[in-house]
């Protein structure tokens, strides 16, 4: 033993050799990554050359002036001014308005479908809550193609068509609405010039409410006392502009659908793509997002439900001052992976012909004009921005609401 | 007089009426509250309006052998299945030549075989079995395209579910792998490493598949040598591979996260290089955890199986779309969607169920909750 001890040891040899470039960390470290970059830019670089030759050989400029060009296609669904001699680039606009409406329409959809789902997950209720697990597990594992294509056959085969519900219109002239299988005919606001009062009304009641709250807050920091918060909201953000809109002397005025000989005039009409596109999105996304509402829920322990009983609290409460507050800190994260899914599986409008982004710019343009390079780069990248934006959004908002640890 | 009994002698008595089976269990999950009862009453009545029309549809009503979608709807006014069961052959098969055929049956039953030793690991000469579920890939690839002796077919004849499966297993299979390495990397210390690897996975995870699928099958053309054309099944495979992988990669660095340092660190101390450290230590560890995600991840992969059909394969809605413009037919979209959504219903549904088996059984953390 002591032996070993003092048997004394070769210092290590400081010498060069061209092993230890290789034995040492570092210096590994050094060279592998002097060889991935090489290799990531000869990669490039072959890419790039190939590009250029195909190029070439096919004699293709490069570039985006055919954004100006016209389009000579129709969209049946626009919001904004288009017409088949608008230029590609409105087209894209239009496009990307399409995608951006059905998205937003869909993230509102699905997150109080899946609130709603998910909470009737967590129901003691045996049946309610054995039902919504079928749904759930149904939706959540079939395509969500699946599920746009059967709702799109579903409104276009079962309801009514147009000539049908227009005999059937005559007799009742009340009416306002029409499902057809051309699409969901509804009145269409008329906005007056006295509309500006309303909207100011809105934003004033919401200046309002926010300004009641935190009054709220400092008094009951103060002095204990509690005041009703919620109905005084309500009372501001609802009540002000019904009062504004009556004051300004009803400044929105329904166009309503009115069946003609062949078709219905004025209205609007929520096409039957749009439409389907948008139940489907919002009952696949649902699904998924009730089970983050659930799992988020489970993760605050019982132990918290248990104190706040203890300190008394009623149920209402508890939920909404102890469970809703912690369980949402699980609940974001998951759900805005879910936004992004909404605003990315939007692209599967193609397969029924609603004209997104891809379907425009990707679709028909990139036919028309054979710059697939242009197109997709378009495509790619204003994805890539909606997908940024919303992470970020979400990030900074998550940031806000993340636990303060020591 | 009752009876009498020594201390402790008395026979239990029996628990009061509605303290016990279904009475109790009726009580305590349907009838609870006045809320419940209000919620269980209109649940019931709902399911009223709604199943027995739905079972006519589906069942009694329904037709499932006729020659014509009119002789379908003078028979019956459900569902016409009968539809389904004279196409059946190509829903399952696409354009695959009728006589050889029987080469998809094989190879889907091998698949099987080879799958049993990975999944089940209590089979029988499971070391022995594993070999051939490593040679499998070879075999499928010879009996699906023929050669040495088998009639070549090419990849424009697949179709239907046999080319869902095609393409979701390779998917799953080569993924996984891609998949890890890029989480590795995104975690490595390398800077420049990192830097790529992570530009790959949000570059992939911020773009919708189909318009990977249409840079494939459109542009990518344009970055090879001039003159070089291949299959565009593989272009898919390659796409729906790396698309996934992307997804993976974000999954087992979650999992990676989860390791504490402590971990390498000790693995460092045991004199361990970096591979074996992360193959005896961390992964291990860390892909447990991921199971779940890694699962969702390829139900998610064989779902969006479905999306070929926008660059013109014939995957099931593909071939249902094509059929479905057949004069005879036509109409009919509800009962081919449903066909079609039983059939991922069934698949995805199985692998959740395997994914939380294989939770459970490799739950030997010491948490208990």
């Amino acid at each position: 033993m002591s032996n070993a001890l003092q048997t004394p040891v070769a210092p290590p040899r400081n010498g060069f050799s061209l092993g230890k470039i290789w034995t040492d960390k570092r210096s590994r470290g050094v060279i592998i990554q002097i060889f991935a970059t090489a290799a990531f830019f000869a990669f490039i670089f072959w890419l790039l050359r190939n590009a250029v030759a195909n190029f070439e050989t096919l004699g293709k400029p490069f570039g985006f002036d055919f954004l100006w060009q016209e389009s000579n296609y129709d969209i049946n669904q626009h919001l904004i001014e288009y017409d088949s001699r608008s230029s590609h680039f409105r087209a894209g606009v239009v496009g990307v308005l399409n995608t951006l409406l059905v998205a937003v329409c869909g993230i509102v959809l699905s997150t109080i479908l899946g609130f709603i789902l998910g909470v009737l997950r967590l129901s003691p209720n045996w049946l309610v809550n054995r039902l919504s697990y079928c749904y759930i597990e149904f939706v959540r594992n079939v395509p969500v193609l699946v599920h746009i294509l059967l709702i799109h056959g579903i409104l276009v085969h079962a309801l009514p068509g147009v000539k049908a519900v227009l005999k059937g219109a005559t007799d009742d002239a009340s009416q306002q609405f029409f499902l057809t299988n051309r699409g969901f005919y509804v009145p269409r606001p008329i906005f007056e010039s006295g509309i500006w009062l309303v909207v100011a009304a809105i934003i004033g009641g919401i200046a309002i409410a926010m300004w009641y709250r935190r009054q709220a807050r400092i008094k009951q920091a103060d002095t204990g006392e509690q005041s009703p918060v919620f109905w005084m909201s309500v009372l501001a953000i609802l009540g002000l502009p019904i009062v504004a809109y009556f004051l300004a002397g009803q400044p929105i005025q329904w166009d309503a659908p009115v069946p003609g000989r062949f078709n219905f005039k004025g209205g609007m009409a929520l096409k039957p793509e749009f439409l389907a596109l948008w139940l489907a999105l919002s009952l696949y996304t649902a699904a998924f997002i009730a089970e983050n509402v659930r799992s988020g829920i489970e993760a605050v322990s019982q132990g918290q439900t248990e104190a706040a009983h203890a300190l008394g609290l009623p149920r209402g409460r508890t939920m909404n001052l102890v469970i809703i507050p912690q369980a949402l800190r699980v609940i974001i994260p998951p759900l805005t992976s879910q936004y992004l899914n909404i605003t990315k599986n939007s692209s599967l409008a193609i397969a029924i012909g609603y004209m997104d982004i891809v379907a425009t710019i990707g679709g028909i343009t990139l036919n028309q004009t054979g710059r697939e390079m242009e197109c997709m780069i378009i495509v790619l990248s204003l994805y890539l921005m909606f997908s940024l934006t919303i992470s970020l959004l979400m990030n900074w908002y998550n940031k806000r609401i993340a636990l303060v640890e020591r | 007089m009752s009876e009498q009994y020594l201390p402790g002698e008395h026979p239990d008595l029996r628990p009061p009426v509605g303290q016990t089976g279904l009475l109790l269990w009726l009580r305590k999950n349907l009838f609870s509250s006045p809320f419940n009862i209000v919620l269980t009453i209109l649940t019931v009545y709902c399911l009223y309006l709604m199943l027995p029309p739905l079972f006519n549809w589906a069942f009694f009503d329904a037709v499932f052998i006729a020659e014509s979608r009119d002789a379908c709807r003078a028979a019956g006014d459900g569902a016409c299945w009968g539809f389904i069961e004279k196409r059946i052959g190509q829903f399952t098969f696409g354009f695959y030549p009728v006589e050889e055929r029987w080469r998809v049956v094989l190879a889907f039953v091998l698949l099987v075989v080879a799958l049993v030793p990975l999944l089940w690991d209590k089979c029988p000469n499971r070391r022995q079995a594993i070999w051939f579920s490593l040679l499998y890939p070879f075999i499928a690839y010879w009996l699906l395209l023929g050669g040495m002796g088998l009639e070549p077919v090419e990849t424009s004849r697949f179709g239907g579910f046999m080319l869902t499966m095609v393409i979701g297993v390779t998917g799953i299979v080569c993924s996984l792998p891609l998949g890890i390495l890029l989480a590795l990397g995104r975690q490595s210390e390398l800077h420049i490493i990192r830097w790529l690897c992570t530009s790959f996975i949000e570059f992939i995870r911020g773009v919708p598949l189909i318009t990977l699928l249409f840079v494939a099958s459109t542009m990518l053309n344009y970055f090879l040598p001039p003159g070089t054309t291949f299959d565009i099944l593989l272009r898919v495979l390659i796409m729906v591979t790396l698309f996934s992988a992307a997804y993976i990669a974000e999954v087992v660095r979650g999992g990676l996260q989860a390791i504490p340092k402590g971990q390498t660190e000790a693995a460092d101390a045991l004199g361990l290089k970096y591979w074996s450290s992360m193959r005896l230590v961390v992964l291990p560890q860390a892909l447990k955890i991921s199971i779940p995600g890694i699962v969702n991840t390829f139900i998610g992969l064989f779902k969006d199986t479905t999306l070929v059909i926008v660059i013109g394969m014939l995957d099931p809605l593909g071939i249902g779309r094509a059929s479905l413009s057949d004069i005879k037919w036509t109409g009919l979209s509800t009962e081919v969607y449903v066909f079609i959504a039983m059939f991922f219903f069934i698949c995805c549904f199985s692998m959740s169920r395997y994914s939380i088996y294989l939770e459970k059984k490799l739950h030997t953390g010491h948490r208990e909750d």
